[in-house]
């Protein structure tokens, strides 16, 4: 049986995914724009905002900061993700539901919940805050992105290939590193780049747990006070989408090659 | 060669294995036979090494493997899902295992275009994973145990997920492979057929227990209780009256075949001076015009099957609690016979069994 | 056997049992799973339970009083401030939470049902926009529905109004409609996966006993997807109704949400415990409204059959 849509789905569809990209689109258009305010009819071109960011020291060293801090969320993410992925996908174990409904927890918390708890813990316990807080807090957020990345590179990766491995005489290491690591690369990689980022994105939790040391989001926030700073901040903003849409689409890309690889197993046409 | 010395393996309460007690002898090409759940799985991964027993040892060469990891067992195995490794080529996926020997790379490439040669790949051996057909992935998977040059060579449902004519042609094949490289072969498979024609012997298994072990005629022709008749076939099952008994034979009266004597199988216990016997279907033939036998019965045609080579006919017989059935080949007319019509059928005494309960 | 070689063969099993513990799921799972769980566990459990009992205590100038009290939680729920704020929050995150679903079921339905090959690459666009960061994606609202933004200007360029509005920007429906925005594709996923197990033979059962495509949509699809309907909405409602940038973007004075409240007492007031009852409350009163509306989602569906 053929189904047909009915004729309003696709201009539907359509209209939605234009309601979805129209306002992110915008920031481009005016970081081109030769006007100081984001106003219609367009004034003309201009990359001259995004010269002035260039020489902007503050920006330049909040930069730093998100990327020191989105790389070492991405690493640390990534290694307690492929431990908890790893269980939940090979193992049978009791307690298993409610542990990894806690570590995926913060999915469905507001931010500002995890944020402000972090934050009188972490005062609690006297640490000073700065970047390796921050970095903490986004360990927390990005752990259930990397859980979900990993557990579909690592699903359906057939126990009876490292069984295998072992049958021909590997080891339990040499199985995971000739097996195992090659099988789900991609997928540990994916995870890598969607936890940096959404460290590298993330507001809340920098805006309550950086010292004095701000990252990206957090310098932008301050230049929103400005409105003659918009300008420069779309042409930022800009940068960033451009950024985070690249790192997405290869991270996609290599979900979908792991999944693809693990599933290959036992099946024929995949 | 291999030595399962009461081997039991539980869950909790539930035995999936109870106390196995088997002997396969070197060379042999062994069969695991029975319906899912039997324990039949279970026995091979202990084997393996991928289980544990939870009593009992396993010896391979007169070596308790008990406590021994699966990397380091003198076995390897072919497993159900073929379990290729997806990101490597065929080469790659049979030389994994040579990887840890340390061989030097003309040795290693050698014996890989060896086993490449004997499941007939040669050529294929740059062929990814994906590439690769059902059949294909199967021959990879036996090539890269039989690389290892094992003492054993395990096979878990090797051909289960082939289609119906080339399962057959990979069992003559296996069969031929296993005889010309003399390694100890253990199958497991759930498909009797499959068990018979490529065996030496086969270890019938029930609900953790193995109820028999035998040459593939004689487990056949001489089961030693129903529930291992009705696996392997089907067989007609009719009643009757002990009337003498000694130590090897019994002799029974029945209402249509008269005095029969026969085997006494191992566990025989007589119900109450009754017992059950049993004959197989192809093992009856339809008598036809005046034609004579020694030993032959009467009965009425109630319902025929036409399966293209063979007919089935289901025969009422006088006296019989349950029709007879018969499988007749179609080069006589066997199709041809109408239900209802009166028919005589020749049996050979020898081909009646003995059954226990 | 000897006596000797039986105690033998009684030390090798036993080692091969206790290995096997060691071997077992039970243990390997949990040996696993720990340094992840131990994270969250220290993280975000134990900081939730600091939290909860900060909200029984009293902030006395720089110190805190750990002697216990509700006077935090009767300010929380008889300040008419926080109420306000409190019922307002609850209010847009229901909104919200409605039109997000509302708006993304079609969708979700289009690329169950007809995504065909590209459904991939379907959900692949859709999730796009949300991976970029959300403080630019509420931004740019601001710069669509400001009084020099790009909707006024827009249309006073069409000719269609003559002076721009200022009644865009900073108020309720202004944050609302930027969160909208900023969730709509959270709430996609979760309805499209119960869409794709929804048996398409179950529909042709449902036409083939006599219904259209809209009753067998009615009566077949919409009930078997409630429970994706279900985990949209809450993945939507109970993230959003502590949402702190966009009513501090968008919202203006009027716009203001509970979240901006308890920055505060975190910040400037400096009043952990009022800010710590104040979330609690928060998660207590959006669980009861999820909770609510997930029984109003299932009577329905039950009514529909």
């Amino acid at each position: 049986m053929t189904r047909r849509p009915a004729s309003w789905l696709p201009i539907y569809a359509a209209l939605y995914v234009a309601f979805l990209y129209a306002p992110v689109l915008l920031l481009p258009l005016f970081s081109v724009n030769n006007s100081a305010t984001p106003t219609l009819p367009l004034a003309g071109f201009t990359w001259k905002w995004y010269q002035q960011l260039a020489g902007n020291r503050e920006l330049v060293s909040a930069a730093w900061n998100s990327l020191a801090v989105g790389l070492a969320t991405a690493v640390l993410a990534t290694l307690l993700g492929i431990c908890g992925a790893r269980a939940v996908t090979r193992y049978r174990f009791r307690g298993k539901r409610p542990m990894s409904g806690l570590i995926m927890a913060p999915l469905v918390l507001p931010e500002i919940i995890v944020a402000i708890s972090l934050l009188l813990v972490m005062l609690a316990f006297g640490l000073n805050l700065s970047l390796v807080t921050v970095t903490l807090g986004h360990v927390l957020i990005c752990l259930p992105y990397s859980m979900v990345v990993l557990m579909s590179g690592f699903d359906g990766f057939g126990l009876s290939l490292e069984e295998a491995s072992a049958d021909l005489g590997e080891t339990a290491f040499g199985t995971f590193r000739r097996v195992t690591l090659p099988m789900v690369a991609p997928a540990i990689l994916s995870s890598l780049l969607v936890s940096f980022t959404i460290s590298f994105d993330e507001f809340i939790v920098a805006f309550f747990l950086s010292g004095t040391d701000p990252t990206l989001p957090i310098y932008i926030w301050g230049q929103l006070r400005f409105a003659s700073r918009l300008p420069a901040v779309l042409a930022l903003g800009t940068i960033m989408l451009i950024g985070s849409f690249i790192l997405v689409t290869i991270a996609e890309i290599l979900r979908r090659r792991a999944v693809r690889r693990t599933q290959t197993d036992g099946c024929l046409f995949v | 060669m291999i030595e399962l010395r009461n081997v039991t393996r539980s869950y909790g309460a539930f035995k999936a294995l109870d106390a196995a007690q088997l002997t396969i002898q070197e060379g042999e090409f062994f069969s695991l036979l029975g319906p899912s759940g039997c324990g039949k799985t279970t026995l091979l991964r202990m084997i393996a090494g991928f289980d544990t027993p939870t009593e009992g040892s396993i010896l391979i060469d007169g070596q308790d493997m008990v406590g021994t990891p699966a990397n380091r067992r003198p076995t390897n195995m072919v497993f159900q899902s073929y379990a290729i490794f997806p990101h490597l080529n065929v080469e790659q996926n049979v030389a994994y295992g040579l990887k840890r020997l340390k061989l030097s790379q003309t040795e290693e490439k050698r014996r890989v275009d060896e086993a490449l040669a004997m499941v007939e790949l040669r050529g294929l051996g740059k062929r990814a994973a994906h590439e690769l057909s059902g059949g294909q992935r199967q021959r990879v998977a036996l090539a890269r145990a039989l690389v290892m040059r094992p003492k054993v060579l395990l096979l878990d449902e090797p051909l289960s997920a082939l289609d119906k004519k080339l399962r057959e042609q990979m069992q003559v094949e296996l069969r031929h492979l296993q005889k010309s490289v003399g390694i100890t072969f253990v199958l497991v498979t759930h498909d009797q057929y499959e068990a018979l024609a490529m065996s030496d012997r086969i270890a019938v298994m029930f609900g953790g227990k193995i109820a028999q072990v035998d040459t593939p005629q004689h487990i056949y022709q001489h089961p030693v209780n129903r529930q291992v008749a009705d696996f392997l076939g089907g067989m007609n099952f009719i009643r009757a009256k002990i009337v003498g008994e000694d130590e090897r034979a019994i002799l029974v009266e029945t209402a249509g075949f008269g005095r029969v004597k026969t085997d006494k199988p191992g566990h025989f216990r007589s119900n109450g001076g009754s017992a059950t016997l049993g004959i197989r279907p192809e093992r009856l033939r339809v008598l036809w015009d005046d034609e004579q036998s020694r030993h032959e019965v009467a009965g009425t045609v109630v319902d025929r099957h036409y399966f293209g080579e063979v007919t089935h006919l289901v025969v009422e017989i006088p006296g019989f609690e349950a029709p007879l059935s018969v499988i007749e080949t179609n080069n006589f007319g066997a199709d041809d016979i109408p239900v209802g019509a009166p028919i005589r059928l020749a049996y050979d005494p020898d081909a009646l069994v003995a059954l226990a309960d | 056997m000897t006596v000797a070689a039986e105690r033998i063969d009684a030390i090798v099993h036993e080692r091969a049992r206790r290995q096997s513990f060691h071997q077992s799921e039970q243990f390997r799972g949990l040996a696993l799973i720990s340094p992840t769980f131990l994270y969250a566990f220290i993280l975000l459990l134990l900081p939730i339970v600091v939290v909860i009992a900060h909200s029984f205590w009293t902030q006395n100038y720089l110190t805190i009083d750990r002697t216990l009290t509700l006077a935090n939680y009767r300010t929380a729920l008889t300040d008419p401030m926080y109420l306000d704020h409190l019922m307002r929050s609850l209010g847009i995150s229901l909104a919200v939470s409605i039109a997000t679903v509302v708006l993304a079921y079609p969708i979700a339905y289009y690329i169950s049902f007809h995504g065909g090959r590209h459904k991939n690459l379907w959900l692949f666009v859709i999730m796009v926009p949300f991976w970029t960061s959300y403080l630019l994606r509420v931004m740019a609202w601001k710069v669509i529905l400001g009084y020099q933004g790009v909707l006024n200007t827009g249309l006073i360029g069409l000719g269609l109004i003559s002076e721009p509005s200022s009644a865009l920007l900073y108020n309720t429906p202004a944050v609302v409609i930027a969160l909208t925005h900023a969730w709509a594709a959270f709430a996609i996923l979760p309805i499209f996966v119960s869409l794709e197990k929804v048996d398409r033979s179950l529909l042709e059962a449902a036409r083939d006993l006599g219904d259209g495509p809209v009753r067998a949509f009615v009566r077949v699809t919409l009930p078997l997807s409630m429970p994706g309907v279900i985990s949209a909405l809450l993945i939507v409602m109970i993230p959003t109704v502590g949402d702190y940038i966009t009513p501090r973007l968008v919202g203006g004075t009027e716009g203001v949400m509970i979240a901006n409240a308890i920055q505060t007492q975190f910040g400037r007031a400096a009043n952990w415990p009022l800010g710590a009852a104040l979330s609690v409350t928060t998660m207590v009163a959006v669980t009861a409204v999820a909770g609510l509306a997930v029984l109003a989602l299932r009577a329905l569906a039950r009514a529909m059959r």
